[in-house]
């Protein structure tokens, strides 16, 4: 199977190229296989700590007693972790990020998620150019040199794929959902480049162009039509990823960031972007990356990530050791700015607690929660649900299928949950 | 690929994105308000946000002067979009016997099948009875050129682009024609003995032409 066309990553069902959609329980079976390593990797690093910390000082020379290592010119993890992306598809496809690893709000460039169409295009930064023409009075080739001469911009800002939970909205999603594996299109960075308004005043954008269109250098030529109030408001050109030069699977050298708007907007490998009076109406915005609803219409141009969280600690594979306190944690982001506010219940949604939003609370970015909570070793059921600063709430899956039906494939956002089990073990169980 | 008569529907729907963006003021923090003006930004009128088809216009003269001109062929080798006026269409013409040829001898067939149903990759071919459009409510349906995509010149222009997948952009304008209209006599859009030129991608009308609507989503309690 050609695993680009099976779009995994996008919603878990969409076209496996055979003629009949996705097999869940093939997802499933996959996803398992892999969760029980990343389980026993959770368990190595959690519940059996200190037997394992033991075994290595009787292992490992005392530090006290012999020199450390020199300083290196490029660091490396220690040996003890390796937190790993989860790969889907082998010519498109994707890769996850480790949310279930991860502390804070940053994500480690290496770590970033990944969707892309149509592999990652090497491209040498001397010849890079960037052309921006059309409605405009003066068509201009940017170098990357050019680009970095321009008054920077640096934001720290989540970008999430459209298609990220699908496997979440699924009829029967599988228990053995991971963070990684349901919300893993996800990743936080500290984004840095020149501001799209910057350029478009620059080359005397026409004040009647109320679109433009956004073009890669990948095999695909991935193209997007974006309104151009994003330009004006707060999209970038961006050539830095946690203060390093971003990485080529993230649009090396240079790519298109729209803040708190679904991924696949924000074009990597940026070569071409014409202004223009209409939308170009690309396959991607069309047969793909819109919402059928109940009334026989499809929402096109969907760009806004709506509000969204999801526990990432406990979760499964995870087993709790015994009853005690346990402080329950995860990530809530809104494509509408703030965070305002996250709930969490330990009884499926029965009673609800605000949780601590952790600082730095900022727009269009991941917020990281917390809440403590006393396990009195009895079954419970983990929800989240994050309201943004509009008076959005995060909705249950009935909610979004009263209004997009069964069919819809991206955008999904409902809450999310965890069973506890006496014993401690934990399923994916979403509301 | 522009030209200048719009489509007044997406203009109206330019209109409506910002309200729809609106997020805050927290939201301008460290952006390039933030201690950046521009030498130039007095030259930037103000903007307008009831009024969507103009928010704002670039400066008259170059801000910062980085950068170099663009010459036309400079425009011309990377500007290959195809717009749903047809604006971008190169010249020349195929036919669907020349396509249904295409169709093998750059190897659609491997990987969508003998007539664009049978995969193994994407599903092209298939129309619901009656061109419904019951995609929300049946979520075993899957999405075809004929049942989904609202217009021919993005089959056009995603093909150019993109295919086949292995070796993209390889096919002449001709072939692109020709396997356009195989896939739209697939479809049951063409008749078999029909020639592909723009015009006939322009005016073949897709079934879902008019199934798509602008987002609807504001934030707020409502979930749409
Ligand atoms: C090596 C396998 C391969 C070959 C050969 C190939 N395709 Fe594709 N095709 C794909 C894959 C994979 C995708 C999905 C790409 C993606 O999701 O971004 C695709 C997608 C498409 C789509 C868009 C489908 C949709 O629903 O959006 C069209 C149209 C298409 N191909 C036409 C063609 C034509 C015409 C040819 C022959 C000239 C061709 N393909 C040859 C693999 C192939």
């Amino acid at each position: 199977m050609q695993d680009g066309a099976r779009d995994e990553a996008e919603a878990g069902h969409e076209t496996d190229g055979s003629g009949g959609d996705v097999d869940d329980r093939d997802e499933r079976s996959g996803l398992t296989r892999r969760a029980l390593i990343a389980g026993a990797a959770a368990a190595a690093g959690g519940a059996i700590t200190a037997g394992a910390t033991r075994g290595l000082v009787q292992e490992a020379p005392d530090p006290t007693k012999v020199p450390g290592a020199r300083p290196v010119t490029v660091g490396s993890r220690s040996p003890h972790e390796t937190p790993e992306k989860l790969l889907s598809g082998s010519m498109g496809g994707s890769s996850r990020t480790p949310l279930q690893d991860l502390h804070g709000i940053m994500t480690p460039a290496d770590l970033h998620f990944e969707r892309h169409h149509h592999g990652i295009p090497q491209i040498d930064p001397a010849s890079y150019r960037l052309l921006i023409h059309g409605m405009v009075d003066r068509p201009t080739l940017f170098t990357l040199e050019d680009l970095k001469r321009f008054p920077q911009v640096s934001k720290l800002l989540f970008i999430e794929c459209s298609g990220n939970g699908g496997g979440a909205y699924a009829p029967s999603p599988s228990p053995q959902h991971t963070p990684q594996s349901v919300d893993g299109l996800l990743s936080t960075s500290e984004w840095t480049g020149v501001a799209l308004s910057t350029l478009f005043e620059e080359v005397g954008a026409h004040a009647d162009a109320t679109w433009f269109l956004a073009e890669g250098s990948d095999a695909a030529v991935m193209g997007r039509s974006i309104p151009m109030e994003k330009a004006w408001d707060d999209a970038m050109i961006a050539y830095a990823q946690n203060g390093e030069a971003i990485r080529p699977e993230q649009g090396y050298p240079a790519r298109v960031f729209l803040p708190g708007w679904e991924g696949n907007a924000s074009v990597k490998w940026i070569r071409r972007i014409e202004l223009s009076d209409r939308p170009a109406m690309f396959r991607d915005e069309t047969s793909k990356y819109t919402d059928p609803l109940p009334d026989g219409t499809s929402r096109q141009f969907s760009f806004v990530m709506d509000a969204k969280s999801i526990i990432t600690y406990p979760t499964y594979p995870q087993r709790l050791p015994g009853p005690g306190f346990v402080e329950i944690s995860g990530y809530a982001w809104t494509g509408r700015g703030l965070i305002e506010r996250v709930e969490v219940s330990t009884d499926g949604g029965d009673s609800w607690h605000d949780a601590v939003l952790q600082e730095p609370v900022l727009p269009k970015c991941t917020t990281r929660f917390r809440h403590g909570w006393e396990w009195d070793g009895g079954p419970a059921h983990l929800l989240s649900r994050a309201t943004d600063e509009t008076g959005y709430t995060q909705p249950v899956r009935q909610q979004v299928l009263d209004a997009r039906g069964p069919g819809t494939r991206y955008h999904s956002n409902a809450i999310r949950g965890w069973r506890v089990a006496r014993d401690g073990s934990i399923e994916f169980a979403p509301v | 690929m522009s030209r200048a008569n719009g489509v007044s529907r997406w203009l109206a729907m330019a209109a409506l994105v910002p309200a729809l963006a609106a997020c805050g003021p927290g939201d301008s923090a460290g952006g390039a308000e933030a201690g950046n003006a521009a030498p130039g930004a007095a030259a930037v009128a103000p903007s307008d946000p009831g009024n969507g088809t103009t928010q704002r216009a670039g400066a008259a003269e170059p801000v910062y002067g980085f950068g170099t001109p663009a010459t036309a062929s400079q425009i011309a080798a990377w500007d290959i979009d195809i717009g749903p006026d047809g604006a971008g269409l190169p010249p020349g013409q195929g036919t669907v016997a020349e396509g249904l040829e295409v169709w093998e001898r750059h190897r659609c067939v491997l990987c969508h099948g003998p007539t664009g149903r049978e995969g193994p990759n994407d599903l092209l071919t298939g129309r619901i009875p009656g061109d419904e459009f019951p995609f929300a409510n049946d979520r075993s349906l899957r999405s075809t050129v004929g049942n989904y995509w609202p217009y021919a010149t993005t089959l056009f222009d995603y093909t150019r682009r993109a295919m086949p997948f292995d070796l993209p952009g390889t096919m002449t304008d001709e072939e692109v024609y020709a396997v356009v209209g195989a896939m739209l006599y697939f479809n049951d859009l063409l008749p078999a003995d029909a020639v592909v030129d723009s015009a006939v991608v322009v005016d073949t009308r897709m079934p879902a032409r008019d199934r798509f609507v602008p987002d609807n989503r504001t934030g707020g309690p409502t979930i749409r």
